[in-house]
């Protein structure tokens, strides 16, 4: 699920940078790192743990095909939200730039999409409150499936309307939706149960290392774990059959929404900063007018632009040798 | 080894990956550590130079294959002057390009407008396509570049520069130290796993706690002795790096300056078509 720069726009990706900034800062303050110097080594060998354990391969039973763990999930799970969101933002980082999976600048949505949703929903909204009245280990796989495929769903949602903003792809929305939804469901499904195994596990073993374990909190919730269910399942309900409704009537939800503020599905401007910007578009475009068919001056553009890509490689790959050589004698000198 | 052998060709394929992914952890360490010229750039320098050239990049037009492959000067006068192979960078589009492909695959059928190319009419979800290609190739050849070029303390230090708090950055620095060491546990333990498993892809899901499990609280025990031995040597909450770099000097202002009017030049107007319309 991790995003490629390709996919978005620099608005998109500078506002979903904005966003995850905003959560980010905010854990930095609630989690004190300065204030407790061992919650770091403790949130840094956890995300080598995530980023490790992610290599492993767990065989899905009856599929022949194999699965990995949740990370943010399991991270909330043990550090609580605020940490577990640093940290998941550090194992994120690393894989956009050591391992080109998922791109720099993309890396503001990557967060929100995988970190965001998986730490601060999946512990606040379902293992916090889950785990108010005690533990066990119905629960504790409760929460971790639940979590998992909830935030992978929101995770893929987002993915697609990020995507969408961009205007990256010409597959229509609902479309993309469609594509992405069902298959991050099964997805989440199996990391929540690989997820639940290894929690599981640690409950087993050592419960007071879990978030909200012995030792957390002993008061009891503003919300029961049945008064949890019933809201998030109400809340699944309205959003998954409004969204779909939306979806399917209206296929192109954001020109939906521009038509009827507008009256149009396209937005027209003029005047002094739009017309400058059309003209510098104009002159800057590759096809100004798309050049479509039957116009005389596309092959002659081509053919411009061959000759011109060659003759700026050629200039570049020469400068650099030159730079490279005057360097190389200065040094010997 | 023979032992290994027999249990299989998925055995091999599973453990070639871990150690793979350890060896281009230390092959990148490799090259950020020589002595180039674009090696000794301040950091900050070169990060920033890449987020500008990466947001150029993905700011183009979708129709706009000219304006944008002018900006493979970038990547290919880096790949010059630092005297990096181009070949080993090529494995690291293995997880952009399959998704930007599934993006845009559809895109030719969907975009039906023709846009006559060289005298060939080609539908322009073609072009889009393309130019969705070629940002996707050159934002991670970008991100290669730098990391190439560029410590992982290093970078750390210029992330520190821009305000990003002292103790994240330090968390960040110990994961990353901290992953080759985890590996190679992972290594250790589904070797040992698998040579007891013969002939079976994976973990058996009766093991899937019990054997990430023991991982986890090895490495939560592991975290401790690691804060115990940090603070015998003097650990008070802040990490080393922060002292090694100065400021950028006159040298990295200079880079710096020339690839902005660069990045400028060509994102400004199609350097590539003009410099063609002369001939």
């Amino acid at each position: 699920m991790h995003m490629a720069d390709a996919l978005v726009a620099p608005a998109v990706a500078g506002m979903m940078y904005a966003s995850s900034a905003v959560a980010a800062a905010y854990s930095v303050k609630k989690v004190r790192l300065n204030a407790d110097p061992k919650k770091v080594p403790v949130m840094g060998v956890m995300g080598a743990f995530v980023f490790a354990a992610q290599m492993i391969n767990f065989t899905i039973p009856g599929t022949g095909s194999s699965g990995h763990l949740c990370g943010g999930m399991l991270l909330s799970a043990l550090l609580g939200p605020y940490a577990g969101f640093l940290t998941m933002i550090g194992v994120l980082a690393i894989q956009c730039l050591l391992f080109a999976d998922g791109g720099l600048l993309a890396l503001g949505c990557n967060i929100w999409n995988m970190a965001f949703y998986g730490c601060f929903l999946g512990s606040l909204l379902i293992w916090k409150p889950m785990m108010r009245q005690g533990m066990s280990k119905a629960k504790i796989t409760a929460a971790s499936v639940l979590g998992c495929m909830l935030t992978l769903q929101l995770g893929a949602f987002s993915v697609a309307l990020e995507t969408f903003a961009s205007g990256i792809t010409e597959l229509p929305f609902a479309a993309f939706v469609g594509f992405m939804q069902p298959i991050h469901l099964a997805i989440g499904l199996v990391e929540g149960l690989i997820t639940a195994a290894v929690l599981v596990f640690v409950y087993e073993a050592r419960p007071e290392l879990l978030f909200c374990g012995a030792g957390g909190e002993k008061k009891a919730g503003r919300f029961s774990f049945k008064h949890t269910m019933a809201i998030l399942g109400v809340s699944a309900a309205l959003i998954g059959g409004l969204l779909s409704l939306a979806a399917s009537s209206h296929p192109d939800g954001l020109e939906w929404s521009i038509e009827k503020i507008t009256g149009s599905t396209e937005l027209e401007a003029s005047g002094g900063i739009y017309d400058r910007a059309g003209s510098i578009q104009e002159t800057t475009s590759l096809l100004p007018d798309y050049a479509w068919k039957g116009s005389d001056s596309a092959a002659g553009t081509a053919f411009s632009g061959l000759i011109g890509g060659t003759v700026v490689v050629a200039v570049c790959v020469g400068a650099c040798y030159i730079f490279q050589f005057f360097r190389k004698e200065r040094k010997t000198t | 080894m023979e032992l290994f052998s027999v249990s299989g060709l998925s055995e091999r394929v599973y453990m070639s990956k871990i150690g793979g992914t350890i060896r281009e952890i230390h092959y990148m360490e490799t090259l950020s550590s020589r002595d180039q010229w674009v090696n000794q750039i301040h950091p900050l320098v070169k990060f920033v130079l890449t987020v500008i050239y990466i947001l150029a990049v993905v700011s183009f037009y979708k129709y706009d294959v000219a304006g944008l492959a002018g900006f493979a000067v970038y990547p290919l006068a880096v790949f010059i002057l630092a005297e990096l192979s181009f070949l080993d960078s090529l494995k690291r589009l293995r997880f952009v390009l399959p998704l930007v492909c599934l993006v845009g695959i559809l895109n030719p059928f969907l975009d039906k407008q023709e846009v006559m190319l060289a005298g060939v009419p080609v539908s322009a979800g073609v072009l889009s396509m393309t130019t969705l290609i070629m940002k996707g190739v050159f934002s991670v050849l970008a991100s290669y570049l730098l990391i190439a070029t560029t410590s992982l303390e290093k970078l750390c230090y210029a992330l520190g520069m821009l305000h990003i708090p002292r103790a994240a950055v330090t968390q960040f620095l110990l994961t990353y130290r901290y992953i080759t060491v985890l590996l190679e546990e992972v290594d250790r333990i589904t070797q040992a796993y698998l040579l007891r498993a013969p002939r079976q892809k994976g973990i058996h899901f009766k093991a899937w706690g019990s054997l990430a499990g023991q991982l986890l609280l090895r490495s939560l025990d592991r975290a401790n002795e690691v804060y115990e031995s940090m603070l015998l040597r003097g650990y008070q909450g802040d990490y080393g790096y922060m002292r090694e770099h100065a400021v950028p000097g006159r040298q990295d202002r200079r880079y710096f300056i020339f690839w902005m009017a660069v990045f400028a030049l060509f994102r400004a107007c199609p350097v590539i078509l003009v410099i063609g319309s002369i001939f």
